[in-house]
């Protein structure tokens, strides 16, 4: 079989033969970050072309269709254009901040993929603490932003970042707590067992309404701390021209955008694996031959279809809804979203003792 | 004139929306004092796009300086030419033609129907729906091939001249119209479940910039900005020109001054004109399209003063005339104009997210308010 994990036996077994193993170490944490490197070019640009197509679909348009078959090529272009576009530094900029901030928001967002699991025993390092790890990496991306706004010594900048500042710091909390929620069904925070403890059925079946619940709120919180519409008011483009990376052009730029992108499909990628079992197939209860055909889809389409999903749901709400006010975003968190999410855990720790699930 | 940049001495900040950004809708300049996000005082700046039309217009006759106003509300060109030609009309006492004034009409509506649509797609826009926009162009797309195979142009059209209209209506224009009518019905559901019923949308717009009835009168609003605050000032209403006082329709009057009533206003607006259009397009009369008018027009010595309801308000032509082939002196009393000038007193107090919304529902046309 070609799955992925059989390729990294494979690998791994031909190094150990051939380098002895603390060369292979080397060798093989050279080729993740390249890997790493090359899943994000590649998501980049899948990302932005499913975007600029599920828009187009959703605004009676065909979308991008000259560059490449069917467009393809696209957003490759995008970027060879930003690649060659001058990086401008404004005058007024604090420019070791300026410069640095796109980078500190793509470090974060590589960090993050350390624990994820893309596919059965396909991982780079299963921390022991994996979804812990995942949060507060992902909310470093605040200092970047907040640097980004602060550096560029624009007023709408600085406006922009303020508010993702105070949107991100606020959101955290209720995508924390339903993550949290669901620790308490998994009881680990690693990320391979919270996948193995979902082998007879998907936490959003299995977790009842407290797991579904969970899980839109996780959706709303990830959705606002991707600083995506309707929650976008860091770069709230009527208000704020492009908020906290107005003045950021070319290359610069495009690390914002595509940090945007890979965010985007972390999140999705966490709650697929917190709430759909991640690169778990769908097995239904004692059905043996069903569960067996699923069994032979291979595990890293479950986890990439599953994400995409979710991603698609997530660009569906951004097509679809208005954008929040920076007040009403705040209420939303503070008065609705994390009282319910507190009494929500509190509902699950309630089920975790009982053991109502299975 | 206050300084457009850094800060005030008490340590607010001052922005400058425009004369590029994406939520003023052409080149209109705004200096924004905020505190925090709060916004405590607006500043328009004027100026960037005058092209002194009304200057422009005393060097025209009365046939050429029609065609100028088309360029002042592009977004109701029609409606621009036909206050103009009504006030030539009003100093030569030439009767129009019954088939001509349904016509006119007729087109009046369509284009109050493109421009509200245009509106409210800008609308969504601004506070952060793309997709309607998209849907907004695809009715407005409808309307504009239906003028353009009537007056040869899409936007500005030049289609009144004094005494009726250029030229008789295409063969299909009736029924194109009347299709485009029966589809556009079920668009505006469309448009109220997409949108309107929306409750983000709701919040955002809800109680936001509020414009009393006394504020609304004391600054000259006029049209959907003024009825939203519960003051009756439909021209076609209360001073009926050519056919509209032979037409059942209501004038749309929303008392709650906010935001969410301006967009209301203008959603029942639409509805009103394609009531307006329904009973007029199958009982367009036979007969001429245009009076008989001398080829070189001289208005007698005097004033002339001619008021339409266009879609953004009420457009006053006003004309001095020497008794010679040009006009001494014009006046465009503009809607936008009127209408901007209460932005200060509905935005101030409110969020930065607040201005765009209640400036959305202005429905600005910058060429208009500069002229």
């Amino acid at each position: 079989m070609f799955s992925l994990e059989s390729i990294k036996n494979t690998v791994q077994n031909w190094l150990q033969l051939h380098v002895g193993a603390s060369m292979a170490l080397v060798i093989e944490s050279i080729l993740l970050g390249i890997l790493v490197i090359i899943l994000f070019a590649v998501l980049g640009l899948v990302l932005v072309f499913m975007e600029r197509k599920v828009s187009a679909v959703m605004q009676i348009r065909i979308g991008p269709n000259r560059v490449g078959p069917r467009g393809w090529l696209q957003t490759s272009a995008d970027t060879l254009k930003l690649m060659l576009k001058e990086g401008l530094t404004p005058d007024g900029a604090d420019k070791f901040l300026f410069n640095l901030a796109p980078f500190i928001i793509m470090i974060a967002a590589m960090l993050i993929m350390i624990p994820i699991a893309f596919a059965k025993n396909f991982q780079i390092w299963d921390i022991n603490i994996g979804v812990l790890y995942i949060s507060s990496v992902a909310s470093v991306s605040v200092i970047a932003i907040l640097m980004a706004g602060w550096s560029s010594n624009n007023k709408f900048s600085l406006l922009g970042a303020m508010r993702s500042g105070a949107q991100i710091i606020s959101y955290e909390l209720s995508a924390g707590i339903s993550v949290i929620t669901m620790v308490i069904l998994t009881q680990s925070l690693s990320v391979n067992e919270i996948i193995a403890s979902q082998e007879n059925g998907w936490w959003i079946f299995k977790g009842h309404i407290p797991a579904i619940i969970a899980f839109i709120i996780f959706m709303i919180a990830v959705t606002a701390e991707t600083n995506r519409a309707p929650f976008d008011l860091a770069e709230a483009e009527s208000e704020l021209t492009a908020g906290f990376h107005t003045e950021y052009s070319g290359m610069k730029f495009a690390l914002f955008f595509l940090a945007e992108y890979i965010n985007i499909f972390i999140v999705c990628a966490v709650a697929s694996i917190l709430f759909f079992g991640g690169w778990m197939p769908f097995h239904i209860g004692n059905w043996q031959t069903f569960n067996h055909i699923m069994d032979y889809i291979p595990s890293s389409i479950w986890f990439f279809g599953k994400t995409f999903l979710l991603i698609g749901l997530i660009m569906w709400f951004r097509w679809t809804f208005p954008r929040l006010r920076i007040d009403q975003l705040l209420n939303l968190e503070w008065k609705y979203l994390l009282p319910i999410s507190l009494a929500n855990m509190l509902l699950m720790t309630v089920i975790a003792i009982l053991k109502w699930y299975l | 004139m206050h300084e457009v940049v850094g800060t005030t001495p008490k340590g607010d900040f001052i922005i400058n929306v425009g004369p590029q950004h994406p939520a003023t809708h052409g080149v209109l300049h705004l200096v924004i004092t905020l505190e925090g996000e709060t916004i405590k005082k607006i500043e328009p700046h004027l100026g960037y796009i005058h092209r002194s039309i009304e200057k422009m217009c005393e060097s025209l006759t009365y046939r050429q300086f029609i065609y100028v106003t088309s360029r002042m509300d592009y977004l109701s060109a029609h409606i621009n030419n036909h206050a103009c030609a009504l006030c030539v009309e009003k100093g030569l006492q030439v009767d129009v033609p019954l088939r001509a004034q349904y016509i006119r009409v007729l087109l009046d509506e369509l284009t109050r129907i493109a421009s509200h649509e245009l509106w409210w797609g800008a609308m969504a826009m601004d506070v952060g729906a793309f997709t309607p926009f998209f849907y907004a162009f695809r009715e407005r797309e409808t309307i504009n091939e239906i003028m353009e195979e009537t007056c040869g142009a899409r936007l500005t059209m030049n289609y009144m001249v004094p005494g009726g209209v250029m030229a008789d209506i295409h063969p299909a224009f009736q029924q194109k119209v009347k299709k485009f009518i029966q589809q556009y019905k079920k668009k505006i559901d469309e448009y109220n479940e997409l949108v309107t019923g929306n409750i983000i949308f709701q919040n955002r717009m809800k109680g936001v910039g509020y414009l009393s009835p006394e504020n609304a009168i004391s600054y000259g609003c006029s049209g959907p900005v003024a009825r939203a605050s519960g003051v009756a000032c439909d021209v076609r209403k209360r001073y009926p020109y050519d056919v509209y006082n032979q037409v059942q329709f209501d004038e749309v009057i929303e008392t709650g001054g906010d935001s969410f009533a301006r967009y209301l206003v203008r959603i029942g607006e639409m509805q009103q004109s394609v009531r307006i259009i329904e009973q007029l397009i199958d009982a367009i009369p036979q007969g001429d399209f245009q009076a008989k008018t001398k080829a070189v027009i001289k208005l007698p010595k005097g004033e002339f003063y001619q008021r339409v309801e266009t879609a953004r308000g009420e457009l006053g032509v006003y004309i001095v005339s020497e008794g010679g082939t040009t006009p001494y002196r014009i006046k465009f009393r503009s809607p936008g104009f009127c209408n901007l000038s209460a932005l200060n007193e509905m935005a101030k107090g409110g969020k930065i997210g607040d201005l765009v919304a209640t400036m959305g529902t202005l429905d600005l046309v910058i060429p208009d308010i500069d002229r």
